[in-house]
């Protein structure tokens, strides 16, 4: 039975990129622990000879022509809610330390 | 209340001249300012709303739709107000594009005139998860509206425009459908394209709309329906209008789902229920019992699959292209973290956490490719219903609205919500949820269920059986 400790939750967090408060670290572990109990009334099925399924479409590579499309926007209209731009281009922060 | 005339009679007039559309958006923006209170709307789109509509009295876009208002949930990319998918971290975003769902309908006359509540990128049942407020059910300000589409829901009820789009992962337009006694459909996975809408679990994500008729839910869906090439998951339609509905109810094989009618309903739900399939038996359906022994599964699977879509789909707000920033970040981490801890409401970080969790190395197998597995199975159990009934029936939520603040404490309960509707988008299949009545004041939902890629029957069939409600 899957029960979550801080290390686990604080792991998680570290994986998903969210910082977590001590309290939310807490309330994480707790409740994340019932719900994963829940779902594994899973592990029980028999789905013995059954494949998994992905999508419900039916549909397979779903290809289209390698041509430049023009849809009317101008670059800078598709970077405009970017929060720091140079040259077209994102600005981020450093990332090796 | 405001009523509208039928979407049908609307754009006739508007298209005869004997109506305005500008007046149509006036009626439908002064009907939003009277109802604040219920606190249905993120942000109306008025400027641009009266300026299309203009257009449509210039004599432009006089379609199907002409003139006609609506509301889009703030999850549809939308020009004329921000979209926030009303979350703290898309606060500020202007869309660069619209949603194929809301261009389509714009040609045709349709005019969007607001923004719609919603649980924060729609993870949830009943607004309470929108980072800025809950909105209130109509019949009863104390309740919620059901949700994630509760602002639509909310405001067809109280006839702020004709109709609302919604989305529907796992329930999400037709569980606010049946608390708010409108007609909520969930079309075929893949009808609707998807493209320029908030990506939430998309395996199961659908478009489709909140009404007072299944009529004006077929015209909405035949101007949406269709491939497109922008959402590569989008199937063919064919030429025929949705907006024919063909048929009767009599000598139609209806099956009532045993695994829906079980423990666990609300009394007056029930009643309303069995009082519904006993008009439509009188009505000439053959009624019988279809037991699909693996829906009780379906929760679980759900639970499973949706929050490791989750986990993946929003991993793109990391602060950097759009959305919220956080600008004093010392590196790069800091600021994905920092952007994502702030941006991020409860419901959100949960389920990014359980789908890290199910899909993390060495929980894979036994969470996320178990519940894939369980997910063909009910498929096939779905397959095997159909080989004997024509359409599938339930309740569409084992309770009626409950009481904002009720369920927050305990997030499994608020999922156990969704039991009655996650299976359809499990399995890909079109459902409807029409009113049938009400208990103790409060609306019921009739849940109709129909094979993949029979939604022209099923529109049929909820149209008939409205007549008889």
């Amino acid at each position: 039975m899957a029960k979550l400790t801080r290390d686990d939750v604080l792991h998680l967090a570290q994986l998903a990129r969210i910082s977590l408060s001590d309290e939310e670290v807490d309330e994480f572990s707790t409740e994340l622990s019932s719900i994963l109990q829940y779902v594994e009334q899973l592990s029980s099925v028999d789905v013995n000879g059954l494949k998994p399924t992905n999508q419900v479409t039916g549909l397979t590579n779903v290809m289209r022509e390698d041509v430049i499309k023009d849809y009317g926007y101008a670059p800078l209209d598709l970077l405009k809610n970017v929060p720091k731009i140079e040259d077209n281009q994102l600005r981020v922060k450093r990332m090796i330390g | 209340m405001v009523t509208w005339e039928p979407i049908t009679d609307i754009a006739a007039k508007v298209q005869k001249g004997e109506r305005k559309a500008v007046d149509l958006v006036e009626q439908s923006l002064a009907a939003i300012a009277e109802a604040e209170e219920y606190k249905t709307i993120i942000a109306v789109t008025a400027d641009r709303a009266r300026e299309r509509a203009r257009l449509v009295d210039t004599g432009d876009h006089q379609g199907k739709l002409a003139g006609v208002p609506f509301i889009a949930k703030d999850n549809f990319l939308t020009f004329g107000a921000e979209t926030t998918a009303a979350s703290n971290i898309l606060k500020g975003f202007n869309a660069p594009y619209q949603a194929t769902a809301i261009e389509r309908l714009e040609a045709e006359g349709a005019i969007c005139v607001a923004k719609a509540n919603l649980d924060a990128f729609a993870h949830g049942s009943s607004t309470e998860n929108s980072d800025f407020f809950t909105t209130l059910n109509p019949y009863d300000k104390t309740r919620v509206p059901g949700g994630s589409s509760g602002g639509s829901g909310a405001a067809v009820a109280l006839g702020l425009a004709p109709f609302a789009l919604g989305t529907d992962t796992g329930g999400s337009i037709r569980l606010p459908a049946s608390f708010t006694g409108t007609v909520g459909y969930k079309p075929t996975y893949g009808l609707v394209s998807r493209n320029g809408v908030v990506a939430m679990a998309s395996s199961t994500d659908t478009i489709g709309s909140l009404t007072s008729s299944v009529r004006d839910t077929a015209l909405v869906l035949d101007v949406m329906a269709g491939k497109d090439e922008l959402d590569s998951t989008t199937v063919d339609r064919d030429s025929a209008s949705y907006a024919d509905l063909h048929g009767e109810i009599k000598g139609k094989r209806i099956g009532v789902i045993k695994e829906y009618m079980g423990e666990g309903l609300q009394p007056g739900v029930r009643e309303q229920t069995e009082a519904a399939i006993e008009e439509i038996r009188r009505a000439g359906a053959i009624i019988q019992e279809v037991s699909l022994p693996s829906l009780s599964l379906a929760l679980a699977v759900y639970y499973i699959i949706c929050p490791a879509e989750i986990s993946s789909n929003l991993s793109r707000y990391d602060g950097q292209r759009y959305g919220y920033h956080y600008s004093e970040a010392v590196d790069l981490d800091e600021s994905y973290t920092k952007a994502r801890a702030f941006g991020f409401g409860k419901e959100a970080k949960r389920r990014i956490m359980i789908g890290t969790y199910v899909l993390s190395s060495g929980y894979y197998d036994a969470y996320y490719k178990k519940a894939q597995t369980v997910r063909t199975k009910l498929i096939s159990e779905f397959a095997d219903a159909f080989t004997q009934v024509d359409f599938l029936i339930g309740p569409t939520a084992p309770m009626t609205a409950f009481k904002a603040g009720e369920n927050t404490d305990d997030p499994l309960q608020m999922y156990l919500t969704d039991i009655m509707t996650v299976a359809a988008n499990l399995t890909g299949v079109p459902a409807i949820s029409l009113p049938c009545g009400f208990t103790d004041g409060l609306p019921v939902g009739l849940q109709i269920i129909a094979p993949q890629c029979a939604d022209r029957e099923l529109l049929a069939a909820a149209a008939s059986i409205e007549g008889v409600l």
